[in-house]
Formats: C-alpha cells, sequence, structure tokens
C-alpha cells in the first residue's frame, strides 16, 4: 500500500456515552489500508463499543470517524462502504435452522454480491475456515468452535477491504487460534486491513502491525508494536573488566551481575553502543551484545498499572 | 431490495422450525372435527321432524362464526408468538450485529420482517379459512354471503395485531412484547362489548369508552366486519328486532364496517410500522 492510500479506518476524538457512564472516550487514531491492527484492552475498556461505532451499530455522542473514507455521520455513504467491510462479532449465534451454506448465501445476497460470484465466495470462504465437509449441516449442530468458524468465514465473504475481528479466537482450541492467525496473515497478504479486538495478548503480538492499547474507554498508548515494546534493557557477556570497571557503568542504567553477563537496565537503544565503547574503553572483551525486549504482557500490565495507582 | 432477504428469513424459518406444518396439521384436525359438527346439523330434529331448510342455514351461519372466532383467536395468538420475537430476538442471539453490519438501513430491516410476517399472516388466514369454507359448503351446502370479505377482515385483524407486536418486540423482549399485545388483544375485544353495552344503554360515556378501544387496536372492529359478513339476511333480521341490546355480543354485527374505519386500518399499520422503524433506528443492538 502506497502512503497516499486513504487510512482504511480513522477517528477523531470518537466517544459514546451511555447516560453517565463513558464507554469510550475520545478514541483518535488512524489506521493505514493493509495493516493488521491490534485494539487491546482488558474486559470492559470499550473495545467492543469501538467497533460497534465503527460499523453503525451504534451511534457516537460525539467526534467522529471515516470507515473506508465514509464518514459515520453520513449514512449513506457509510452503509454503502459497509460493502467492503466483514465483521465478526463476539458473542452472536447465527440462524440456526439454516445450514452453513445457507448463511452465507443469505450474508451474499445483504453484501449484495452479484450471483454468480456466490457459489466461488462460498466455497473460498468455507475452504478458508475448514468448514467445507459440514458446509450442509445445520448450524444449530455445531460447536462453539464451529460457529466461530463460520462466523470468520461470513466475515470474509465478497474479499472485504476491510475486517474487524472482536476476540476471533475466544471460543477456540490452540488449532483453531493457529488456523485463525493463519487466516489473518493470508488477509494481510492479500491486502485487506485487519483491525484485530484482543485480550489475548500473545495474539496480538503474533500478526499485528500496530497496536492501541485502550483502558476505561481511553487510548493509553497507539504505535507500532516496535515502538511500543521498548528496548529498556541490554545484556552484555563481557570479560576483563575489573569490579572498577563494571561499576563505572552504572552511568548507562542499574546493573545486575550473573557471572559474565552484565544486565543494564533502562539503557536507551540509542546509548547501546556508547555502553560498548565504555567497555572495550576500560579493557573489556565483547563477546556478546542482547537488547531485551519488553513483551507486551509486560507493557500492557504497566500502561494499565499506571492511571490506576 | 435487502428488505426482501429479510422477509425470505422470516418465512423460511416459520418452515423450518416447524410453525407452519404445526399450525397446518393442528388446523386440519379442526377443521375435520368441525366439519363433522357441521354434517350432523340436519340431522337434529324437532318434535321428531328435521330442521327446516331456513333453520338449517341459520344454525350453520351461527355455529361458522363461532368456528371461526376460534380461527381468529388462534391466528392473533399465532401472529403475536411470531412477530414478538422477530427483532428482539435477533439482537439478544447478536444475529442482528451481523445483518445490520451489512449494507442494509434498519428500515430495509423492520420492513422486511414486516413483509415476511404479512406473508405468514395472509397464508395461514387465507389458507385455513378458505378450506374451513369449503368444508362447510360440502357438508351443509352453506355459503356466507361474503366469504372474500370475510377472509380479507380476518387477514387484516391478524395483520393488525402482528404489526403491534413487531413494535413492541424493537424495544421489548419476546415474552414482554407478547404477553402485552395479547393483553391489548383482550382488552380491545373486551372493549368491544363494553361499547356495545353503551350503546344497548344508550349510555354515551360507555360507548365512547368502546369505540376509544377499538380506535386503539381496531382488532375486535375488524372482527366485527368479518362477522357481518358472515352473517345471511335472516341473522341480521333477527338482530334488528332484537334492538340495540344485540351490540353487546361480540358474534354479531348489526352494520357493515364503515369505510371510514377501514382506511383508519390502513392509517393506523403504516403508523404502527413507522413508530417501529423509528424505535429500531434509535436502538443499538
Amino acid at each position: 500500500m502506497s502512503d497516499a492510500a486513504p487510512p482504511a479506518i480513522r477517528t477523531e476524538e470518537l466517544a459514546k456515552r451511555y447516560g453517565r457512564i463513558t464507554a469510550l472516550a475520545g478514541l483518535t487514531m488512524s489506521i493505514p489500508a493493509g495493516d493488521v491492527f491490534g485494539f487491546l484492552g482488558p474486559n470492559g475498556a470499550g473495545k467492543t463499543t469501538a467497533v460497534k461505532l465503527l460499523l453503525g451499530l451504534a451511534r457516537p455522542s460525539s467526534g467522529e470517524g471515516w470507515v473506508l473514507g465514509a464518514a459515520l455521520s453520513d449514512r449513506d455513504a457509510h452503509r454503502h462502504a459497509r460493502r467492503g467491510v466483514g465483521y465478526l462479532p463476539e458473542l452472536f449465534r447465527y440462524q440456526h435452522w439454516l445450514s452453513a451454506r445457507e448463511v452465507l448465501r443469505v450474508h451474499c445476497q445483504l453484501i449484495g454480491l452479484d450471483r454468480s460470484a456466490w457459489e466461488a465466495e462460498m466455497k473460498d470462504a468455507l475452504g478458508i475456515v475448514g468448514l467445507a465437509d459440514r458446509a450442509d449441516d445445520r448450524v444449530g449442530g455445531y460447536s462453539k468452535g464451529m460457529q466461530q468458524r463460520l462466523g470468520l468465514g461470513v466475515a470474509l465473504l465478497g474479499r472485504p477491504a476491510l475486517v474487524l475481528l472482536d476476540e476471533p479466537t475466544s471460543a477456540l482450541d490452540p488449532v483453531g487460534r493457529h488456523d485463525v492467525r493463519e487466516v489473518i496473515r493470508a488477509l494481510k497478504a492479500r491486502g485487506t486491513t485487519v483491525f484485530l479486538n484482543s485480550h489475548l495478548l500473545t495474539e496480538v503480538e503474533q500478526v499485528c502491525d500496530r497496536v492501541a492499547i485502550v483502558d476505561k474507554g481511553r487510548v493509553i498508548q497507539v504505535g507500532a508494536l516496535g515502538e511500543l515494546l521498548v528496548t529498556d534493557a541490554v545484556r552484555v557477556r563481557a570479560t576483563g573488566l575489573e569490579n572498577g570497571g563494571q561499576e563505572a557503568m552504572r552511568a548507562f542504567g542499574a546493573l545486575q551481575h550473573e557471572g559474565e553477563w552484565l544486565t543494564v537496565q533502562g539503557i536507551t537503544a540509542e546509548r547501546v553502543p556508547d555502553l560498548v565503547r565504555a567497555i572495550v574503553e576500560r579493557g573489556g572483551r565483547v563477546y556478546a551484545v542482547e537488547p531485551r525486549h519488553e513483551t507486551l504482557e509486560d507493557r500492557f500490565l504497566s500502561l494499565l498499572e499506571k492511571p490506576r495507582a | 431490495m435487502r428488505g426482501l432477504v429479510i422477509a425470505r428469513l422470516v418465512i423460511r424459518e416459520a418452515a423450518r422450525r416447524r410453525l407452519l406444518l404445526a399450525l397446518l396439521l393442528l388446523t386440519l384436525v379442526v377443521i375435520a372435527l368441525t366439519g363433522w359438527g357441521f354434517s350432523r346439523i340436519p340431522t337434529i330434529t324437532q318434535r321428531g321432524a328435521p330442521l327446516p331448510e331456513v333453520q338449517v342455514k341459520l344454525v350453520a351461519s351461527q355455529f361458522l362464526i363461532v368456528t371461526m372466532f376460534m380461527f381468529s383467536f388462534v391466528l392473533a395468538m399465532a401472529a403475536v408468538f411470531v412477530a414478538a420475537p422477530q427483532i428482539s430476538g435477533d439482537v439478544e442471539s447478536g444475529t442482528a450485529l451481523a445483518i445490520l453490519s451489512r449494507p442494509i438501513g434498519r428500515a430495509e430491516f423492520v420492513v422486511g420482517k414486516w413483509l415476511g410476517l404479512c406473508a405468514l399472516v395472509a397464508i395461514y388466514a387465507g389458507g385455513a379459512a378458505a378450506v374451513e369454507l369449503g368444508v362447510v359448503n360440502a357438508v351443509v351446502g352453506y355459503a356466507p354471503p361474503e366469504p372474500l370479505a370475510f377472509i380479507a377482515f380476518v387477514i387484516a385483524e391478524g395483520l393488525v395485531i402482528m404489526t403491534l407486536a413487531l413494535l413492541l418486540s424493537t424495544r421489548l423482549s419476546g415474552m414482554v412484547g407478547g404477553v402485552i399485545a395479547l393483553v391489548l388483544f383482550g382488552i380491545a375485544w373486551i372493549g368491544g362489548i363494553v361499547g356495545g353495552i353503551g350503546l344497548a344503554f344508550d349510555n354515551a360515556g360507555i360507548t365512547h369508552v368502546g369505540t376509544a378501544t377499538k380506535l386503539i387496536l381496531p382488532t375486535d372492529g375488524l372482527w366485527r366486519g368479518a362477522v357481518y359478513a358472515l352473517e345471511p339476511q335472516s341473522v341480521l333480521a333477527t338482530g334488528a328486532q332484537a334492538g340495540p341490546a344485540s351490540a353487546a355480543n361480540p358474534f354479531y354485527a348489526p352494520a357493515a364496517a364503515p369505510l371510514s374505519f377501514e382506511l383508519y386500518v390502513v392509517g393506523w399499520v403504516v403508523v404502527v410500522l413507522g413508530l417501529a422503524v423509528y424505535s429500531f433506528h434509535a436502538r443499538e443492538p
């Protein structure tokens, strides 16, 4: 995707209040087309509210948002834009008296796909989510995981430019989770923007390019995973540094010794070369330098704790 | 139009969940039983002699009205049971989320539901009434004066109560909305009787109560229109002799429903359906 492409999703101070309860407070973000964007937060943070606002299922109390270029406030344009949007709700049940194929056909009709394309679209979706063998069974007989797969298949119909997935792996076993990650990667490969709502950090960490962390209806941080997960420590294996030499490294951060390994905490990535030079200047021999990334979980917890403290 | 996709879903659900089948089988049983009952009328004897032809027709006409009252009641109940959870059920199950995130407007969704329900009401009411009338005609040779008008009034009665239940369904759970719709249906029926009592005793206040209930929910007014379509001249003549007191009889109508009332019913349905669309516009599933 070129930089000139309009963002798939953009919001400005998008807010939703239910009486005195603020479900979402001033969400401002921009998601470039083709990104896999993780929307991360604890239960009740306002993630589902954000998705419902973006889909026109709920109306914002204030602020504005654009989905595939169509403003939320422009109902007709937004409705038209939804032809290019696939959505997997968090809690849902399809018509249990229909077969999976019939559910997909209904959605082909609702999207407004050309009748000639239905069969190919349905076959494609059923194949991707692994339901081809059970396509003619009633949805009522499906397990929770199969229903989730069907939901994902419905969201993929019509090759949407944007797919919003609300907790897509919540009902799935490890194999199912792996499959969903593969589907997300396949979507990214064909240029689809994916908005992934989740409270599962590993899932987000594995597939997302960028992440917003939300809590209590507010975005507390947005950025590329690499930017969010700052390198805050570095481990160095060095010999030939007498004690005094090691102590001199305190200028770079808090120290921890483990034999030949020295961990310097609180050091920024830019200062790592300076650290190495300082060790060498004091006669040390450097065998290894390992930047230590914070995990998303560490970052998430530290961000959530700050406002709560 | 995407509303038609929704309408077809409503019909398919009724077929798949065996609602239509259950109603069809039960209705056939009732038609068979009442058909047998009608076939016994000519065997009634009075002082050893069979009833004269005129009497047979009179008894048949009255029995037909009572039978059809039961049908219209079953129709109203079924229409409420099907319509009351239509929208609330989709919202509760999350089906509405998946559907409304598609390029479909709220109005299309509500009107689509309504169209599907209209088809169900018309199929059931039209089919059941036509078969019953046919059976009666076959076994006792009696045909009411205006069978098509009768079927039209019964369908309209079903549509009115169904539209009300659909409006309630935009805000209330199926159970609550269904109970409210049925209670209102009962009140309208009683209101019709109360209004008749007011007429019988020439009491303007009580008559107005009857008129008001007839306007708030026009099901009883439509039922009276249906009854009138079933009444032969002899019954109307007897009723006229009994004077205004006969108006309190819920199985009797002294006069045809005026055109103004029929137009009012059309307006009522349009307004209530409009309210349903408006109400669902503001609902956030």
